[in-house]
């Protein structure tokens, strides 16, 4: 990689995605302190740091379920955290998936992924089957689509998930620590799946604790800590030669977490 | 009363060396299917004890033959059985009307008051209102105040029959209970349900509609059963305001006789009804606690 700190900075364009000096606060309590980031299409960005830092907040922020107390979400360039300006739009326009799934229970797979498409979308609904049929069968869930969400393994129902989020043909996939509530052994399987869409060229921010997977599939690598991304770069740099003291810590401390 | 049979004790170790005597798993298999039938032969001694000694009480108290025929007037129930059935007849129609209108009523009050939206404050404070004071009034006197209070206002466009008036006291007091009910139900469905809906792009009222609602009225289904239940019961009040259903019928025919069977009629074809919604109810419960039994499992 001879990206440079400006490309990973500046990129070519307009972001597809841009938070401006965002801050948060929960009662008092300041969780995110000033976060800028530009993510530009086909870019996948990596957001590490320790629970707390604030990572599944700024998703949140970015997504419009949170809002923010100072600074700007920018989609393709339009500031949308303008008061006035309905988060409803933004939101079709990027898709989110959570660590605990949250699949509709009531729904079955199918009717989970066309749910958006036809309501929010206005799709035609045999359409959004067709669509959600070929994800399916190419995240390997074909056959599945009516079985309800409880009938699935996890890593097949955070795979639907992402299926689910993938059907409104968002600008950019949020994911939220997507296989912290999964089986060791179920990982892999999720993984795999933001692998190929990665390939594809997918626009996403990533929260995760896999390190491997973080190096492998980043751009960009974010260290938040105590709400403020105090290094950034690209992984190997980031990775093999950390900057600042509270990055070198986090990744000993993880280092000797995954030690057996 | 379980004392270790000694002839098993020394079966079992040398059950497991020789060919042919019964395995481990077969003795286990026998002791469990031993003690099963003897727990049910307990329990249906303690059944035949504690029914029969009620039974005798009853039947050999002093007062017994005069209770016999002033209630258990075995020609009295068949004359007036099929009047008092005709009366259930209207119970039953009352009851699915006046419980179509709960459902809705109900379901409107609990929106109502979970919307958020400034410009329905003031429905929101009719709501809360409404719900206060009719769950908090005793229905027998609310369907006395509106059977008898309503006609008596003679306003044109209001109802004057007592039945109508009546019934729409009953409507209002179980909405109030009802819409509690389906209140709770939305409130445990989980925040994460809707943060993931609305990251799909979905509305507010979409979210409701499709996403909150119903998972929110499939797990109250069990307490709205059981208001069914107990609204089934209180239409008999509608009698005190004139309503000629199964028990005013048979407390009018117990009048004239001075024989008191005619209720016993009427309270058997409550039953008839109740207890079969009764065990629905379990039923259903049951569904859902293994579901939720399997989930957690899963």
């Amino acid at each position: 990689m001879s990206t440079t700190d400006a490309d990973l900075q500046h990129g070519h364009g307009t972001p597809v995605l841009e938070l401006r000096g965002v801050t948060k606060a929960y009662g008092g309590t300041p969780v995110l302190r000033g976060i800028d980031l530009a993510i530009h299409e086909h870019r996948a960005v990596v957001l590490i740091g320790a629970s707390g830092s604030g990572k599944s907040t700024l998703l949140r922020v970015a997504d419009l379920l949170e809002e923010l107390d100072d600074g700007d979400v920018l989609v393709d360039g339009e500031v949308v955290t303008e008061p006035g300006v309905r988060p409803l739009e933004t939101r079709r326009k990027l898709g989110m998936v959570f660590q605990s799934f949250n699949l509709f229970p009531h729904l079955t797979v199918l009717e989970n992924i066309v749910l958006a498409p036809v309501k929010a979308h206005g799709m035609a609904r045999a359409d959004a089957e067709e669509h959600a049929r070929t994800l399916l069968s190419r995240f390997g869930l074909a056959g599945r689509e009516g079985e309800y969400p409880d009938r699935l393994s996890g890593g097949q129902q955070q795979r639907v998930a992402i299926v689910r989020a993938l059907a409104t043909r968002p600008r950019a996939l949020l994911l939220d620590e997507i296989t912290s509530a999964l089986d060791p052994l179920l990982v892999g399987e999720v993984l795999e799946v933001v692998r190929e869409l990665k390939r594809e060229g997918m626009t996403m921010v990533i929260t995760t604790h896999e390190m491997h997977f973080a190096r492998e599939v980043a751009d960009e690598i974010c260290f938040l800590h105590e709400g403020q991304i105090v290094e950034r770069g690209a992984p190997d740099q980031l990775f093999v030669d950390p900057q600042r003291d509270e990055t070198k810590r986090f990744l000993q401390r993880l280092l000797e977490a995954q030690r057996p | 009363m379980m004392r270790p049979d000694p002839q098993r004790a020394g079966e079992d170790p040398a059950g497991d060396a020789s060919a042919g005597g019964p395995t481990r798993q077969e003795v286990r298999a026998d002791a469990k299917r031993r003690r099963a039938t003897r727990d049910r032969l307990v329990a249906f001694v303690a059944a035949v004890v504690v029914l029969g000694g009620l039974a005798a009480v009853v039947l050999t108290s002093p007062g017994w033959p005069s209770v016999k025929e002033l209630f258990f007037n075995r020609q009295q129930f068949s004359e007036h059985f099929p009047d008092v059935l005709g009366g259930f007849w209207l119970d039953i129609k009352l009851f699915v009307v006046i419980e179509i209108g709960v459902l809705l009523l109900g379901l409107l009050l609990a929106l109502i008051r979970i919307t958020r939206l400034p410009v329905l404050f003031p429905l929101r404070l009719l709501a809360t209102v409404f719900i206060d004071v009719f769950r908090g009034v005793p229905t027998v006197l609310l369907v006395y105040l509106f059977g008898f209070g309503i006609p008596a206002l003679e306003l044109s466009g209001l109802p004057t029959d007592p039945m109508i008036c009546g019934g729409i006291a009953l409507c209002f007091s179980y909405s109030a209970y009802v819409s509690e009910v389906y209140r709770s139900g939305i409130d445990s469905v989980h925040p994460a349900q809707r943060s993931a809906s609305l990251a799909l792009g979905l509305s507010e009222s979409q979210t409701l509609r499709h996403v909150v609602l119903p998972q929110a009225v499939r797990r109250v289904i069990p307490p709205l059963l059981n208001d069914f239940i107990a609204l089934q019961k209180d239409v008999a009040l509608l009698g005190i305001v004139g309503v000629i259903e199964a028990f005013r019928l048979a407390q009018i025919a117990a009048a004239e006789q001075f024989n008191y069977t005619p209720l016993l009629a009427a309270a058997l074809l409550y039953l008839c009804v109740t207890i079969p919604m009764a065990r629905g109810v379990d039923v259903l419960q049951k569904r859902r606690a293994r579901r939720q039994n399997a989930a957690g499992a899963a």
